[in-house]
């Protein structure tokens, strides 16, 4: 067969295109997973869907599965509306909020003065304070994998040795001595970390800072400063690397740990050992205190982080939604507070299961209130 | 009109780099007496007017059409050198700004913080590991890749070169992502016993020296320069063995009439005559090793330590480091700082390039 | 020394000599390494479609892998498709072929019917040479530095389009080029003792006669570019909703969507990569295959 005209094969190609674009489709039913048809929302809220159809949000990938968990649960409870997230990171997440490119900003840390952040969100916001939302919890685990050891507790002050390079065998006296009955091998401690900038990395060092009893000498920031180790790409990378090799040790956040199947150090803050895990951190974020005006909740992580109480496990990572008090056109103001209330009452179910910590009560209720501000 | 006796027969897949078949090229390319019996001008270019014809001095016939299409032909050349004018003008007007807030010195600093209030970063470890990383690749390639030209051009049967060539060509076609995939999932763990076999018994060598990266895990540019390797052999490949193509078979002929066996043909008229080709090949794929983007951010891990020449440390290439704060570029003077070290990466494969098109260039009988 | 059995020996040393041992040691071992570097090309592309093939081929028999997005499902769900990055690739890379293949014909056309020798046509060649060296993380910084930075304007799929353009123009002009100049001269000369003008010539006879090999060029240049990464890192956000604006928001595409289901280390991130993973090499095998099946549905009959 010999077709004359070459370019109507161009056309045909073209058409074939234009076919397969016409059967694409957005609707989805989860095929079993390990969460699906949990038990019915504990908690569940009127909301009055509306507004702008398709909200855009990006920032920080710690918060990632949780907001898938709310954007499903925003898509069942208000069908044919949806909320994109881009998880490149909460610096992304900031600047994309105060260039009106997303309606909202995910960031691992509160809008900082010092960067100027709240002016520009402020700017952003015709001239309203935008506001910090602390919606995500999720408990930050120590992984490792050492053959033959499933059962390690760390202090903090060891963790931080370990992470600047102080502690470098596994059988360190250090380790040892918080471990009775535990045999450590004579082998080399492989720390992994986050090569990328991430709030993680930022609030695992501020946690050594506060908590380690002055052995983490280095700085906080989004950049690794211990001086040891090996960095690999995102929690992922992390997670990968640590679950590859052995002598290994890391942080990354719970859902990682889950997924990955790795161990993870019990963390002794003073008051006994506890094991990472919804229950200990929600302990610890109900004795959280805040520190932001009015509606804008921002936690206060020094106290969070030295804080001893019995049964805590003070290494959580909080990350906030950023939001305009005002300033949203209707359409858009509409929208954003439908999708955090479900956020914050229906979208809470499925957050253990994807290694978060669902609200407790007490801030769910300001959360809410907040929420129900927005204008 | 439209029935030709020669028909361009398509270019086997992957064979985009080159000249697919210049042999048959070379038959019109010295001197086309087309263009100058060409109404107008047609370019300043060969003036010899064949002699058969007749000089037509009388009438020159400037036809608006012509006018038109030449235009855009020309315009479209001006564009596309343009182009390459404009990646290197605006890389390094976005990357001003931030190398005069350098608190560091660009070229021989070894450390890298290009978060915004202080800027501090200098390229060298990144290039180090750059080419580092690059010059291993090719050093696994260039054998390789000659044995395969080799094979494919006189050693394979007649029928099945094709086929076979084929196959290395499908190497290019998969995507590099897919190539960094496999390298830190699947390489990286089976090549741990080597690299640790390598470097407990010739870690006194700095090349196997223990470094910054866990080699159970393999992150290291061992496994990357491997990876690399693999993605160079069908580029290396596919020019050489169109030069090698090109032997005069005179000359082929004449050694195996002296009694040449198979492997003193090759070596004294193949390798003499594709030697230039040959290199200028592996500078191409030089080229595209210290490009190579997403594979090397896959499969290397990073560091904070200074990078010690060790095939076993980690550490960034100049285009991993970029992909890997890619996401984070939404303050001008941090990506300001990625773009400078863009702007070294575009010298660099530029120089590698240019030199590489240059001897190809300078050796006429490959055309 | 002159006996009678002088007489039974040639005058001259026989023309075929055995070939000693030593050379024939040689040949053998030079044959046996050249063969060996052939297999140990192929090693690693075996191996590599196996692995790809062994972890991702159920995932893509699945219906909805092919017509539904990954809207709505947790990263520990399984289900849901790729279409979405589907739709993205394929936009992405036809939009860059409709920019990037009329550059580049015009330009081989002036290599070939204009320039010939010239000193703008010889920068040309060089830059094309260039641009094909060009790496595509310089290419989308570029873009970057035009696009975002000094135009404002958003990432966007368009953007990534555009860094492929530089990266599809010098594929593209080297075949055309290479097309064009074995397109016969006699061709050109019969049209213009015809009266008819050179433009024309170009379009109505050059043209259609290299046409089946161009569009051969044309697919494999696009198959090539839907499996870049490094641009739709710098310049488009991830997503995991249906996006046909390529002006606007983020636009997945399957190279994207394994970078960032990489990001979920778990079974359901793993199928989703590594479907992905066959997805891409499939597509770009189909049109790998269409490029030659178009060229043998169009070329032209040779008798």
């Amino acid at each position: 067969m010999i077709i004359k005209r070459p370019a109507s094969v161009l056309g045909i190609i073209a058409a074939g295109a234009l076919a397969l674009s016409a059967c694409g489709s957005d609707a989805n039913t989860p095929a079993g997973g390990s969460s699906s048809g949990a038990a019915a929302p504990t908690n569940s809220a009127p909301v009055e869907c509306g507004g702008k159809k398709a909200l855009v949000a990006e920032g920080s990938s710690a918060q990632k599965g949780a907001i898938e968990a709310f954007t499903a649960a925003y898509g069942v409870k208000c069908p044919d509306y949806q909320l994109s997230y881009t998880p490149s990171g909460s610096g992304a997440g900031v600047k994309q909020f105060t260039a009106g490119i997303v309606d909202i900003g995910g960031s691992d840390s509160a809008l900082s003065k010092d960067k100027g952040e709240v002016d520009a969100a402020a700017q952003r916001c015709q001239s309203n304070p935008a506001w910090n939302l602390p919606l995500v919890f999720g408990p930050v685990g120590i992984a490792y994998k050492l053959d033959g050891v499933t059962d390690l507790t760390l202090t903090p002050e060891v963790t931080a040795k370990i992470f600047s390079g102080a502690v470098a065998k596994w059988n360190d006296p250090a380790i040892t001595a918080i471990n009775s009955g535990v045999s450590l091998p004579d082998k080399a401690i492989t720390v992994i970390y986050r090569g990328d900038e991430s709030g993680t990395t930022d609030n695992f060092q501020k946690y050594l800072k506060a908590a380690g009893k002055g052995a983490w000498t280095k700085d906080a920031g989004k950049k690794f400063n211990g001086g040891v180790g090996q960095g690999a790409q995102g929690s992922a990378g992390v997670a990968d690397a640590i679950g590859a090799g052995d002598g290994t040790i890391g942080y990354i956040e719970w859902s990682y740990v889950q997924d990955k199947k790795l161990s993870a150090a019990k963390i002794d803050s003073g008051s006994g050992a506890v094991a990472l895990g919804a229950e200990g951190a929600a302990n610890a974020i109900k004795s959280a205190t805040l520190k932001g005006e009015g509606n804008d909740l921002v936690i206060d992580l020094d106290a969070l982080y030295a804080s001893n109480t019995a049964g805590a496990y003070p290494l959580v990572l909080a990350t906030y939604e950023i939001v305009c008090s005002k300033g949203y056109d209707p359409d858009t103001a509409k929208a954003v507070k439908a999708f955090l209330t479900v956020a914050a009452t229906d979208g809470q179910a499925a957050l253990a299961d994807a290694g978060y910590v669902p609200l407790p009560n007490e801030f769910q209720a300001k959360l809410l209130t907040a929420i129900a501000a927005i204008a | 009109m439209s029935d030709s006796d020669m028909v361009g027969r398509p270019a086997a897949p992957g064979a985009s780099t080159g000249g697919a078949r210049g042999g048959v090229a070379s038959k019109t390319a010295p001197e086309a007496p087309i263009s100058s019996t060409a109404p107008g001008k047609g370019g300043p270019s060969t003036k010899k007017t064949p002699p058969a014809e007749p000089t037509p001095a009388a009438k020159v016939v400037t036809r608006p059409g012509d006018k038109i299409f030449k235009t855009l032909t020309v315009g479209s050349g001006v564009f596309v050198v343009a182009m390459i004018v404009l990646i290197g003008v605006f890389l390094l007007i976005q990357a001003i700004p931030s190398l005069v807030d350098n608190d560091a010195n660009f070229l021989f600093s070894r450390v890298w913080d290009a978060e915004p209030p202080d800027l501090a970063f200098g390229v060298l470890d990144l290039l180090l590991v750059t080419v580092f990383s690059s010059v291993f690749a090719l050093l696994i390639a260039m054998p390789v890749s000659l044995g395969i030209a080799l094979f494919l051009t006189q050693y394979a049967p007649r029928r099945l070169a094709r086929p076979f060539a084929y196959l290395v060509d499908l190497l290019a076609a998969v995507p590099s992502i897919i190539y960094g995939l496999w390298g830190a999932y699947v390489l990286a763990p089976a090549l741990a016993p080597i690299s640790t076999w390598l470097n407990e018994n010739l870690g006194w060598i700095p090349l196997f020296a223990t470094g910054s990266s866990n080699l159970a895990i393999g992150q290291t540019i061992f496994t990357a320069g491997i990876v690399l390797a693999v993605m160079l052999l069908p580029i290396i490949t596919a020019i050489s063995r169109e030069v090698f193509d090109r032997t005069p078979s005179m000359q082929i002929e004449g050694a195996l009439a002296l009694g040449a066996t198979k492997w003193e043909v090759v070596r004294t008229t193949v390798l003499p005559f594709g030697k230039a080709g040959y290199i200028s090949a592996s500078m191409l794929g030089l080229g595209r090793a210290l490009g190579e983007t997403i594979a090397v951010l896959i499969i290397l891990s990073s560091t904070n330590q200074n990078f010690g020449f060790s095939l076993f440390d980690g550490g960034d290439t100049i285009a991993s480091k970029i992909a890997r704060a890619a996401q984070e570029f939404n303050d001008p003077r941090g990506a300001g700082a990625y773009i400078a070290a863009g702007l070294v990466l575009f010298i660099l494969t530029f120089v590698v390039n240019a030199f590489a098109r240059s001897i190809i260039a300078g050796h006429k009988e490959y055309e | 020394m002159t006996t009678a059995t002088d007489l039974d020996r040639p005058a001259a040393p026989p023309a075929f000599q055995e070939v000693n041992s030593a050379r024939r040691l040689k040949n053998r071992l030079a044959t046996i390494l050249v063969g060996f570097a052939f297999l140990i090309a192929l090693a690693p592309l075996v191996w590599l479609l196996i692995t790809v093939l062994a972890k991702g081929f159920e995932h893509v028999l699945n219906v909805d892998w092919w017509q539904k997005s990954l809207a709505g499902l947790t990263s520990r769900q399984f289900g849901g498709g790729v279409y979405h990055a589907i739709i993205g690739t394929l936009f992405q890379g036809l939009i860059c072929a409709v920019i990037a293949v009329p550059i580049a014909i015009l330009v081989a056309i002036y290599l070939v019917e204009y320039g010939k020798r010239s000193r703008l046509a010889k920068a040309v060649t060089f830059t094309v040479d260039i641009l094909s060296g060009v790496p595509s993380i310089v290419a989308a910084l570029f873009i970057y530095a035009l696009w975002v930075t000094t135009l404002g304007m958003p990432r966007s799929a368009f953007a990534v389009s555009l860094a492929l353009v530089l990266l599809m123009i010098p594929v593209v002009v080297r075949t055309t080029e290479e097309l064009l100049k074995i397109v016969p001269d006699e061709l050109r000369e019969a049209a213009y003792a015809l009266g008819i003008p050179k433009w024309k010539t170009i379009v109505k006879i050059v043209i259609p006669t290299a046409m089946s090999g161009i569009i051969t060029g044309i697919t494999l240049a696009i198959a090539r570019v839907m499996g870049e990464t490094a641009p739709v890192l710098v310049l488009v956000g991830y997503t995991v909703f249906i996006n046909y604006d390529p002006f606007g928001g983020n636009m997945s595409s399957l190279p994207l969507l394994m970078t960032s289901e990489r990001l979920t280390t778990n079974e359901v991130g793993e199928a989703r990569v590594w479907g992905a993973a066959v997805t891409l090499i499939l597509i770009i095998t189909v049109f790998n295959l269409l490029g030659s099946l178009i060229s043998r549905l169009t070329s032209l009959k040779t008798k």
